[in-house]
């Protein structure tokens, strides 16, 4: 029985800076980056004043419901233009693509903490920028002893699980469900191996070694593990991100 | 050598177990999320009319108080497959 669960593999390592590792995530995360533009070039091309074609209308109507949802959670003021919408479109679509992937046997880069990691830290700085454009620096500093000076410790350390635990939750969901499909796998490769042996002679033998229950069981499971579970982190990552840069734009 | 291989193999099986009782922190999201389910479908049954609103807040819900169990998952996985003791053994 072979399990195999692995990280992101090396693929080049540059020798500059003590060594700048290039995994399989960049590689993958660019290559979802290079389709999400070619998606957009596709989608925006020759673009006219009332929409012709159906294209025109997918783009518009992406285009309205993001800004909808940026409307509902984050209130009306970031509606319309501006840098949130486009800012939210990029990271539903990039989770999203990032975890789908998965799907076609590459390694998700979502599922590799640093990315998270990474957009849990962007997130957080977008947070604390907000938090000091509503209320100031002595707005932001006060923030810290409310309600009572003695919770000083815990809003510090609420105010790094903000991001931590954003970025825990969407890597725990994606590689939660990339362990879970190398188990069942491994387990459906032992059973079939158990089943078949059960056939006497050399028939038996030969058919014990080809994982035949491998076949078509994971993809049940894939459409939850995969496309379930990505959509819906995808999405509760970009609802979390406009729900406490709302809340601290507010102050 | 023979202690070595013995302080290693009680590592490696301490880790093991660590790993299962991590993740009894399944429990708690598990009886969590179906505690809001079970609230969200009361919810839609009286007032169908409110289904989306209710469904997204239940899935933003469910999404957060997964937190904690998520958090097990990831002390299970660091002694499963990145473990921080074996590297500390002379």
């Amino acid at each position: 029985m072979s399990l195999d669960v692995h990280g992101a593999r090396i693929l080049l390592e540059i020798p500059a800076l003590g060594g700048i590792v290039i995994t399989e995530t960049v590689v993958n995360t660019w290559i979802v980056m290079a389709v999400i533009i070619g998606l957009c070039l596709f989608l925006t091309h020759n673009m006219q004043v009332h929409a012709r074609t159906k294209r025109q209308i997918i783009a518009e109507f992406i285009v309205k419901k993001v800004n909808a949802m940026i409307g509902n959670n984050m209130g009306k003021r970031f509606e319309k233009g501006g840098f949130y919408p486009p800012l939210i479109a990029a990271i539903m679509s990039l989770s999203a693509l990032c975890s789908l992937s998965s799907m076609i046997g590459m390694y998700a880069p979502t599922s590799d903490l640093s990315t998270l990691l990474g957009w849990a830290l962007m997130v957080f700085v977008l947070i604390t920028y907000n938090k000091f454009r509503s209320g100031g620096v002595l707005g932001y500093i006060k923030g810290y002893f409310e309600p009572i000076p003695v919770l000083l410790p815990f809003n510090i350390i609420s105010e790094f699980a903000t991001p931590l635990s954003m970025a825990f939750r969407h890597f725990g969901n994606i590689a939660s469900g990339s362990v879970i499909t190398a188990l069942l796998y491994a387990a459906l490769a032992a059973a079939s191996h158990g089943l078949l042996s059960l056939i006497p002679g050399a028939v038996g033998q030969l058919l014990a070694q080809i994982p035949i229950l491998q076949v078509g069981i994971p993809a049940v499971f894939s459409v939850y593990f995969d496309l379930f579970s990505s959509l819906l982190q995808a999405f509760i990552f970009c609802m979390l991100t406009m729900m406490y840069i709302g809340s601290a734009a507010e102050g | 050598m023979d202690q070595q291989l013995w302080t290693k193999a009680i590592v490696m099986g301490s880790s093991a177990i660590g790993a299962g009782l991590a993740m009894i922190a399944g429990i708690g999201p598990g009886i969590g999320e179906g505690y809001a389910v079970g609230k969200a479908c009361e919810a839609i049954g009286r007032q169908p009319e409110c289904k989306g609103e209710v469904q997204s807040t239940m899935l933003l819900g469910c999404a957060v108080a997964e937190t904690t169990g998520i958090y097990g998952f990831i002390v299970a996985l660091l002694l499963m497959f990145a473990n921080p003791f074996i590297g500390k053994l002379v």
